[in-house]
């Protein structure tokens, strides 16, 4: 396979995982919430676009619009009810509930759709190849990248040029003096965390036809999301997305040369990367 | 009494410590059809009680402590095919040894860091180890893993009984007891003690001049030790090992059924793996789904509301009634 | 017998320690002062080594300890208590006394032996808790206790550590005055040649305590004196004691 195809290749696969990541990494830097269970926000957005193509009537654009506004809902319900309790909570605490709340939504989606694998079918003009001129390469590869490199910018504006989002990076930055500023962190924290889950779903959706969608979707990639979060630098999203783009190349890359485990070189990788700087590629030294 | 004699007997036998292991005979002659069952509660038990020291003691919060049980599982598998050693007491020690220079070598680097880098390195260890047991098939048989292991003789006389686990599960009862003897040292020691410190005020522990480090890595070390030997007994006792040893599954599981018993107590692993696999082996097999969600509720409920587990319950409400009876 | 060089200390543009040259004699009894922001606990943090300087240097006796840890620096007989009360909040009142006393003597890290077989530690504790009027809260967990009552149980820690260098930051604040005798009397039982120095806003318990008096403002020495020099000093009077003084 030439360079370039690996490339896009990694390329979109990087962007699935930032979509999904991005959420999660700023949610963590801003609320230093372990949520190990953002991988199943993604899985109910991949759900509801599948509910929504298959049985709703909902063409592909309108599916994923319906998941974001839909998951983003149930989260801020979960975050106002349940998450806020445990905002002074111990890690432990914290890792055991969004576990517990993982399995809840594992098992909620094996009773209510079941077990097996499930499609997204993409519309048609998403399908084929596109001709960009100097390759021809997958249309629904490009659109991710488009779509990822679109968000980027979105979420970099957003973070940099509106007041709600330099709130977001001063309470990330020190959440005790962004209260003693008066800031409202509790509505910070609920609609950043709609967001964050809410692309999360779309995420899911979109990622479908590369990472697969079935019940066991948050645990079997929760270490990817995790290695994503940690090595761009937690509430960067910069950061996440640099790093999603890195571990979706060498993961594309090593599933080709070494199909039989080469995802060990991203662990090894990972491990020296955090251990030569635990903070992330971008992350503030000292949380 | 006051708190200083408190102090100075708070590592006396009590009665009721003998209860546990009485159950344990009794299980022998009152269940002999469920004593394959009962050896991996007996497995499950010691993990867990591996883990106690590390996370419940020490305060290190980690999801890759199957790395440690799988190595002792594969330790075991692989001398046994490779190079035809089954003697299962020094296989015991050579998972010890094996799991616990990991551990060694794995808590020196990561515990450097902490939270959620910390976390993020245990389970990245962990599943790197799964990854290279995936890999090497030609050493540890890959995916499949290695079935059919057979064993010789523990001390020449007892055979494993591969149909009724007799010797099996009075084999994993005793290397429990003895490993039990080690943690309930450690755990009442200075040295455990100081683990306490550690987890309850890290700057503190600094602040009286702890070596803190030092005390982390030696806790992880042996904790991993430990864990190395509950995997070597799963293979002995089981005759096969497979990459269900490692992975996050073995880990979240060993972590769920610690604190569902009570972290940090000496008996929460008993209690929590016995509550856990019986109900498991009751429910799950029947309904596995409902038994996932129930389960899920369960942990967010004890993460709300009863983190100290049930010996966390029955403390409260032994204090309550305490407190009412005055 | 403590010593600090020009020690500095910057966040980025902010300067919260700056050239301070400071000596704390053996068997001081000295304050430190100051107002809100002054510096004063981050003083503290560069002397113990919580907080690394940016420049300059901290002597023990002569030893340069500049770049030793916390623990390290605890080994050499610096200890300290934190203005907020840094406790093992789930253990006792004991336990938390023998852990700081189990280090000290060296044998925190024992394996073998039951730390209740150590009767030396437990006296030892028990010694310390009755010093500080403590004795019928010493089976009880902290998180049970006042925040006076926790106070102490800081203070009993440092002593336990049987330090030579002795630095309390606000030992006295959450204690009610009622009971800060049982504060001054602990001190007073001292060795005489241990260095003590305090940053206490309780003036009443600054002139009664100290034969030294510094006074800090944003970061850098502001005057430095007997208690009677300070007093009488017109610009520390502005600039700090105001009316507390004059009443």
């Amino acid at each position: 396979m030439d360079p370039v195809s690996i490339l896009l290749g990694g390329f979109a696969s990087g962007m699935v995982l930032f979509i999904v990541s991005v959420g999660l990494s700023v949610t963590m830097g801003l609320m230093g919430f372990v949520n190990l269970a953002h991988g199943g926000f993604a899985m109910l957005g991949g759900y509801v676009i599948v509910l929504a193509m298959k049985h709703w009537g909902f063409s592909f654009l309108p599916s994923l619009a319906l998941a974001f506004v839909a998951v983003a809902l149930f989260a801020v319900v979960l975050e106002r009810l349940l998450y806020v309790r445990l905002y002074r909570a111990s890690e432990l605490d914290q890792v055991l509930f969004t576990i517990g709340l993982v399995f809840v939504m594992t098992a909620a989606v094996t009773l209510g759709v079941g077990p097996e694998t499930q499609v997204v079918q993409l519309p048609d003009w998403l399908r084929g190849q596109s001709d960009l001129g100097f390759i021809k390469y997958r249309t629904y590869s490009l659109a991710l990248i488009a779509a990822g490199t679109a968000l980027v910018i979105a979420l970099w504006l957003g973070f940099e040029r509106t007041r709600f989002g330099a709130r977001i990076r001063a309470a990330v930055d020190n959440r005790r003096m962004a209260q003693s500023l008066g800031m409202d962190v509790g509505r910070l924290f609920a609609v950043t965390f709609a967001i964050g889950s809410g692309l999360a779903a779309v995420g899911g959706g979109l990622g479908a036809e590369i990472l697969g969608l079935d019940p066991n979707y948050p645990l079997r990639y929760l270490v990817y999301f995790l290695i994503v979060v940690s090595v761009g630098g937690l509430g960067r999203v910069t950061g996440v997305f640099f790093a999603a783009l890195l571990i979706g190349v060498l993961d594309f890359v090593f599933k080709i040369y070494f199909p039989k485990g080469g995802t060990i070189f991203i662990y090894v990788l990972t491990l020296i990367l955090l251990l030569w700087r635990p903070q992330g590629i971008f992350g503030k030294r000292g949380a | 009494m006051s708190a200083a004699t408190q102090l100075a007997r708070r590592h006396r036998f009590r009665w009721w410590e003998l209860l546990p292991w009485a159950a344990g005979i009794a299980v022998f002659f009152v269940f002999p059809n469920y004593l394959s069952f009962a050896t991996q509660v007996l497995i499950t038990i010691l993990f867990a009680l591996s883990l106690d020291l590390v996370l419940g003691y020490a305060g290190i919060v980690t999801l890759g402590h199957a790395a440690f049980f799988g190595a002792g599982a594969y330790t075991v598998g692989m001398m046994a095919m490779h190079w035809g050693w089954n003697e299962p007491i020094s296989g015991l020690l050579a998972a010890a040894l094996v799991a616990g220079a990991i551990g060694l070598a794995s808590g020196l680097v990561l515990l450097r860091t902490h939270g959620l880098t910390l976390l993020m390195l245990t389970l990245c260890t962990m599943t790197l180890l799964e990854q290279a047991a995936n890999m090497g098939a030609a050493w540890t048989g890959g995916f499949d893993g290695m079935p059919g292991l057979s064993f010789a003789k523990i001390l020449g006389l007892f055979g494993f009984d591969a149909l009724y686990f007799r010797s099996q599960y009075l084999y994993a009862l005793a290397v429990l007891f003895l490993c039990f003897v080690i943690q309930r040292m450690l755990v009442y020691s200075s040295f455990g003690q100081s683990l306490t410190g550690i987890r309850e005020n890290l700057l503190r522990m600094h602040a009286v001049g702890a070596p803190v480090r030092a005390r982390q890595v030696l806790a992880y070390t042996v904790s991993a030790a430990l864990a190395g030997v509950a995997g070597a007994l799963f293979t002995q006792a089981n005759g096969y090992v497979n990459l269900a040893v490692l992975g996050l599954e073995r880990s979240a599981g060993v972590m769920i059924v610690l604190i569902l018993g009570g972290y940090g107590r000496l008996y929460g692993a008993f209690v929590g793996a016995t509550a856990y696999m019986v109900l498991e082996h009751v429910l799950a097999k029947a309904y596995p789904t409902a038994w996932q969600l129930g389960l899920g509720l369960t942990l967010v409920a004890v993460a709300l509301f009863a983190r100290n587990g049930i010996i966390g319950i029955v403390d409260s409400l032994r204090r309550r009634l305490a407190g009412s009876a005055r | 017998m403590l010593e600090t060089k020009g020690l500095c200390r910057s966040f980025g543009a902010l300067e919260v320690a700056r050239e301070i040259d400071f000596r704390l004699e053996r068997g001081a009894r000295h304050a430190l002062i100051g107002p809100n922001g002054a510096g004063k606990t981050t003083f503290v943090n560069l002397l113990t080594g919580v907080l690394p300087p940016s420049r300059g240097n901290v002597l023990l006796e002569g030893e340069d300890v500049t770049t030793f840890a916390q623990a390290k620096r605890v080994k050499r007989g610096i200890a300290r208590t934190f203005q907020i009360n840094q406790l093992f909040r789930g253990l006792t009142v004991q336990e938390n006394v023998c852990i700081a006393v189990s280090e000290r003597l060296g044998v925190g890290g024992s394996m073998l032996r039951p730390a209740g077989k150590r009767a030396d530690v437990i006296e030892e504790a028990s010694r310390l808790i009755g010093m500080l009027k403590l004795g019928e809260d010493a089976g009880r967990r902290i998180v049970e206790l006042p925040y006076g009552r926790q106070r102490l149980v800081e203070i009993a820690i440092a002593l336990g550590l049987n330090p030579r260098v002795l630095l309390l930051d606000e030992p006295a604040a959450g204690i009610p005055s009622a009971e800060s005798y049982i504060l001054l009397d602990a001190i007073a039982t001292l060795p005489k040649d241990i260095a003590v120095l305090i940053i206490e806003h309780d003036m009443d318990l600054v002139f009664r305590f100290a034969k030294r008096i510094t006074v800090l403002v944003s970061g850098a020495i502001f005057a430095e004196g007997t208690p009677t020099e300070i007093a009488a000093n017109r610009e520390v009077r502005s600039v700090y004691l105001g009316s507390a003084l004059d009443a």
